[in-house]
This record gives structure tokens, C-alpha cells and sequence, in this order.
């Protein structure tokens, strides 16, 4: 391992100098070294993987897209920008850019204020704080894959509660995988139950640290519980706001596992493709080899997912106020 | 704080202190109400989902169910995968991690402040979309199919890096270190006798956050795996898959493949949650 610098300085080769002289010398020399390079070699470990395996295959997509590249023929001429023009033409492709926004909104829009209420309701002295804390982040510990299939019973058109529930206010037999919007709803409820928890913990590890005075005197000022969340609270966690709308809205982007397996494994996401996000419609010409398109998709998505936080970033930083 | 429980006394705080643990505990049931249900319907037989009212309390059967978990999918090799690819990855992430953190935090040299920068950036980019080079690259290493696959790629990650770096810069004293090298420690001598004795509280809950996210993932396994080789989630996922309706075996197979970690959890909770809270606090 790169990591064993000293071990590997002392093999410099000797000066001139013999005996104790040249001895203190290489020793200075290998602890110089020591000092200036190791910390190079202890975080040179993170920097070579990502290299590797995160940036170069991201890279490499962008090459990849250019080419009509399967994985059944040998050659892969290159095309040019065709994918990308036989892309912006592809209903399906539109069809799942829409999906995955609809998804996308309907998960994390209410997610975030959920979270953001959860963490004020903690952030002050209560009985049991571990107890709820350990639940709330319950769901997150669960796999995916659990989360879709306990959903997937739940949502069930005719063995599911949701529907006995329902069937109890004289609403009978949804078929939640069917419709455009209950199929984005029952999506978006599996993602919010998963993450709703660890972000309300998120948000309150920065409460936290907000200083009790400013409440202190806001409580002498006669000012409510919710005029304190949304004058101080939200303004003093604001970045860590603007952090948890960022890797949220880059996570949404990206949902594959929960159209997936809704759809019992079915690529397309749906029979009339009503729920299949861009993430699966990646997979979905992978499956078919189709290498050079599926990379045309992945790179048009990196353009909407930087796009997308980007506005996201601006509109956190400038609202004002609060976000309720 | 002091300035709240003053008022507490008030009727109004009173009631409103009471719609607080109302909420919370509604927040509690529906946490675990779908996980208890799975273990409800893992335990009964698929004619017994068909009841009005459905069945809420778990039945005799679950036994019985995982059994035909395990004649259906390799579940006691996935399990063995799983173990083996979460554990290694656990363990390289925090020796890996704590080195990185160490330089980090504690190292004097030229580009810290913007190699570290650099690291955190590199948290937001989705690479899941460099998924199909990455899964050719695997392709050429002969790595499809086997678990250098899910080991290799996760050896160390941004997170882990970023959260040493955070402990240690607030825990370790630097005296400890300016002792050590007086009495004529190496770097590396400086990392192995002070630092990871000291990183290892820390170091143990990273393993542990690690150790939870690389058992549920999901897609990259799904990509570079058979059936046949699976991991749990692989597993889990070809039994939703191939047996539509059967959702009594889904769910068996899913308590089983939560149930591990649930322990765990059950166990670390606590100090999982402070190291969650700890990582999310940024300068």
C-alpha cells in the first residue's frame, strides 16, 4: 500500500557522505519525507477510487453517448450527436422526464416541511427523545427493496389496508398501480416514509446549535411557536437547508429501485410506462445493451439534475422568511 | 430552554406540550406500523390476506414461509455474500477514512483546505450515471458476477473521509501528537500508536452507518450480480419479482433480510443517530 511512506524512504539511495555523518543525513532526509509526504499517501487512498471508479465512468458516459454502441457487436462506430437527436425525439424519454419530476415533487416538496415541523417538535426537552428519535430513522435503516414490497401489500388493489381503510370512508378498490397520479403518490409515500426521518434528524442536529438566547428573548417578546420557527429557526439553519434541498432533489433524480420493484420488476415501469422514471429508463436500455443510447440518456439526466439543483439552490438561498 | 419551561405552567403550553408527544407518537406508529404488518403477513398464509378485516396480529405459519424462502432463492449464500461484502467494506472504509481524516485534520500540508473542499464536492455528484462505464470496466476486469465487484469500488467514500476528518479534528488533542514526536514516532508510527486508538469510537459508528448502507444496497448489485451469487437484496428482490401475488413469500424473505440489521439497530441505535447528527453538522 501506497500508505507505507517511511518504510519505503528509507530505501533512498545514499549520497556521498559515509558513516554517522551520512547516517544523520538520510535520516533527516527520510523524516523531511516523512513529514512531506505522508499526508499525501493517507488521503491519496480516497482520491485514486473515486478517480477510478466515480469520475472515470462518468467521464466516460460522455464518450460512450457518442457512439452506437452495444454490447452484441464488436464495433462501435461513432455517431456523432445521432443518439441525443434520436433521444429529444423519443416520447418515451419525455414521458419519463416528466415522471421522474412529478415523482420528484411529490416526494421531497412535502417531505422537507415534515421534516423541518418533526425537527422543531424534538428540538426541545421531552421524555422518551431517544425512544422517538430511534423511530424515526427506523425506516431508513430498511432496505429498499423491503420498503417497496411491504408498500407494495399495502397498496395491493384488492388484500391491501390502504384500500380496507379507504373502503371504511366508502372509497372501493383503488388500483394504485394503474393511474399516472396514484401510482406517483404510492411512489412518493414508500420515499417520504424512507426519508422523512433521517432528514428531520438532519435538521435537527443543525437546531441544535442555533444559540438559546435568541429564543429566550423571543419568548420575553411574547412571540409564538411558529413565528419562532419560521424568524429563527429556519433563517439561522439555513445552509444546512439549502444542503438537505440539494442532496434531496439529486436523490429524487435518480429513483429506480421503487418503480422497479412497484411495478413487480417491470422495466418499463408500468404496463402504459405511467411510472417509469429516467433512472429506469436507463436500466431499461441497458437490459437491451443498447449502451451508447442508455449513456445519451445518463448524460441529458446529469444536464437536468445539475439544472434542477441549481434552481433549487437559488430559490432556498433567496426565500426569504420562512419556507411554510 | 430555561425560558420555555417558565411558561410551561400556562394552560395553553400545557395543551400544546401534549399535541407534541400526540404528534410524535403518531410519527412512532406509522414508523413501525408497515414493518410490524410484514412480520404480521411473513407469518400467515396467502388465504389469510384475503380476510375482512385484515389480519393483525402475526400468525403460526412464519417458519413454514421461510423455508420456502430458502427453497426458492439461495438465501443462506446471499446472507453469507452480504455479511462478507458489508463487513470488508465496513472495515477498509474505517481504516481508510481515519487515515484520510488524520491527514486532514491534523497534518500540515500544501492544498489541505482545498483537497478537503474537493472531497466533500465530490458527495453531490451522481455516479450513478457513470453506471454502464463502470459496469464495462467490470466487464474487462473479470470482476462480473463476483464480489470484488461490490467490494472494490466501495473501499473508502466521501462520507466516511469527511466524518473522521470531523472527529478528530475536535477530539484529538494535538499535544498527543507533538509527545509522540518527540519520542521519535514516524507519521505512520503517529497514526497506528495515538490516532486510531484514539478515532475508535468514532471509527466504530462508521462502521457501523457503513455496514447498514452497503447491506441494503440495491442497483449496482442488481447490475453485476447473478441470481445464482446474489447478495440478500438481489435475493429479495428476485423473489418479489418471479412470484407476483405471492406476497406472503416477499414478505417472509423480507422480514428475514431486515431482521439482522433491525437487531443491530436495536442494539447501536443510540450512537448511530449521534453519528448521523455529528456528520450533518458542517462548518
Amino acid at each position: 500500500m501506497a500508505t507505507r511512506a517511511p518504510d519505503r524512504l528509507a530505501a533512498v539511495p545514499p549520497g556521498k557522505p559515509t558513516g554517522p555523518r551520512r547516517r544523520r543525513l538520510q535520516r533527516h532526509l527520510v523524516h523531511r519525507l516523512d513529514v512531506k509526504g505522508s499526508p499525501y499517501a493517507y488521503v491519496a487512498p480516497f482520491f485514486l477510487l473515486f478517480s477510478a471508479f466515480g469520475l472515470f465512468p462518468l467521464a466516460y458516459t460522455a464518450w460512450v453517448s457518442l457512439h452506437e454502441w452495444t454490447l452484441l457487436r464488436d464495433e462501435h462506430p461513432f455517431v456523432g450527436l445521432e443518439n441525443f437527436r434520436t433521444l429529444l425525439a423519443d416520447d418515451y424519454f419525455w414521458n419519463a422526464t416528466f415522471n421522474t419530476l412529478s415523482i420528484g415533487v411529490l416526494s421531497t416538496v412535502p417531505q422537507l416541511l415534515l421534516a423541518i415541523w418533526l425537527a422543531h417538535l424534538l428540538n426541545r426537552p421531552l421524555r422518551a427523545q431517544t425512544f422517538f428519535r430511534i423511530t424515526l430513522l427506523l425506516p431508513n435503516v430498511t432496505s429498499v427493496v423491503a420498503v417497496v414490497v411491504i408498500f407494495s401489500q399495502l397498496f395491493g388493489r384488492d388484500f391491501g389496508m390502504i384500500n380496507w381503510m379507504l373502503s371504511l370512508f366508502g372509497v372501493d378498490g383503488v388500483a394504485w398501480n394503474e393511474g399516472v397520479l396514484t401510482s406517483h403518490a404510492a411512489i412518493s409515500t414508500m420515499i417520504m416514509w424512507r426519508w422523512t426521518g433521517y432528514n428531520a434528524l438532519i435538521f435537527l442536529a443543525a437546531m441544535q446549535a442555533v444559540p438559546r438566547e435568541l429564543y429566550e428573548a423571543a419568548t420575553i417578546d411574547g412571540a409564538s411557536d411558529m413565528t419562532q420557527l419560521r424568524r429563527i429557526t429556519i433563517p439561522m439553519i439555513r445552509p444546512t437547508i439549502v444542503f438537505v434541498v440539494i442532496t434531496s432533489t439529486i436523490g429524487a433524480m435518480q429513483i429506480l429501485a421503487e418503480p422497479l420493484l412497484f411495478g413487480s420488476y417491470m422495466i418499463t415501469g408500468g404496463v402504459d410506462r405511467q411510472y417509469q422514471t429516467l433512472s429506469l429508463f436507463i436500466y431499461e436500455n441497458f437490459t437491451k445493451l443498447d449502451f451508447g443510447y442508455a449513456s445519451a440518456i445518463s448524460w441529458m439526466m446529469f444536464v437536468f439534475i445539475v439544472l434542477v439543483a441549481g434552481v433549487n439552490y437559488l430559490i432556498t438561498r433567496r426565500a426569504k422568511g420562512g419556507l411554510t | 430552554m430555561n425560558a420555555r419551561t417558565a411558561v410551561s405552567g400556562t394552560r395553553s403550553s400545557e395543551a400544546a406540550r401534549r399535541l407534541t408527544y400526540l404528534t410524535l407518537a403518531a410519527v412512532a406508529f406509522f414508523s413501525m406500523l408497515p414493518l410490524y404488518y410484514s412480520i404480521v403477513v411473513a407469518s400467515r398464509d396467502n388465504a389469510a390476506l384475503a380476510d375482512v378485516p385484515p389480519p393483525l396480529v402475526p400468525g403460526g405459519n412464519f417458519f413454514a414461509n421461510v423455508a420456502r424462502v430458502f427453497d426458492t432463492v439461495p438465501f443462506a449464500l446471499a446472507m453469507v455474500n452480504s455479511v462478507l461484502v458489508s463487513g470488508s467494506v465496513a472495515i477498509a472504509v474505517m481504516f481508510f477514512s481515519t487515515l484520510a481524516g488524520f491527514a486532514f485534520a491534523k497534518l500540515r500540508f500544501r492544498g489541505r483546505n482545498a483537497l478537503l473542499l474537493l472531497t466533500v464536492a465530490t458527495m453531490m455528484v451522481p455516479t450513478q450515471l457513470g453506471i454502464i462505464p463502470l459496469y464495462m470496466l467490470m466487464v474487462k476486469l473479470q470482476w462480473t458476477g463476483t464480489m470484488y465487484a461490490l467490494i472494490v469500488p466501495a473501499l473508502v467514500n466521501a462520507f466516511g473521509v469527511f466524518f473522521m476528518t470531523q472527529y478528530l479534528s475536535r477530539a484529538l488533542p494535538t499535544e498527543l501528537l507533538e509527545a509522540g514526536r518527540v519520542d521519535g514516532c514516524s507519521t505512520w508510527g503517529l497514526f497506528w500508536h495515538v490516532v486510531l486508538p484514539a478515532a475508535r469510537p468514532a471509527a466504530a459508528v462508521l462502521g457501523m452507518l457503513t455496514f447498514m448502507s452497503v447491506w441494503n444496497d440495491y442497483f449496482w448489485p442488481l447490475v453485476v450480480l447473478t441470481p445464482e451469487d446474489p447478495t440478500v437484496q438481489v435475493a429479495l428482490s428476485t423473489l418479489a419479482s418471479g412470484y407476483v401475488n405471492d406476497y406472503v413469500l416477499g414478505l417472509a424473505g423480507t422480514t428475514l433480510g431486515t431482521l439482522p440489521l433491525m437487531l443491530v439497530f436495536a442494539l447501536l441505535g443510540k450512537q448511530i443517530i449521534g453519528g448521523i447528527m455529528q456528520g450533518a453538522v458542517k462548518g
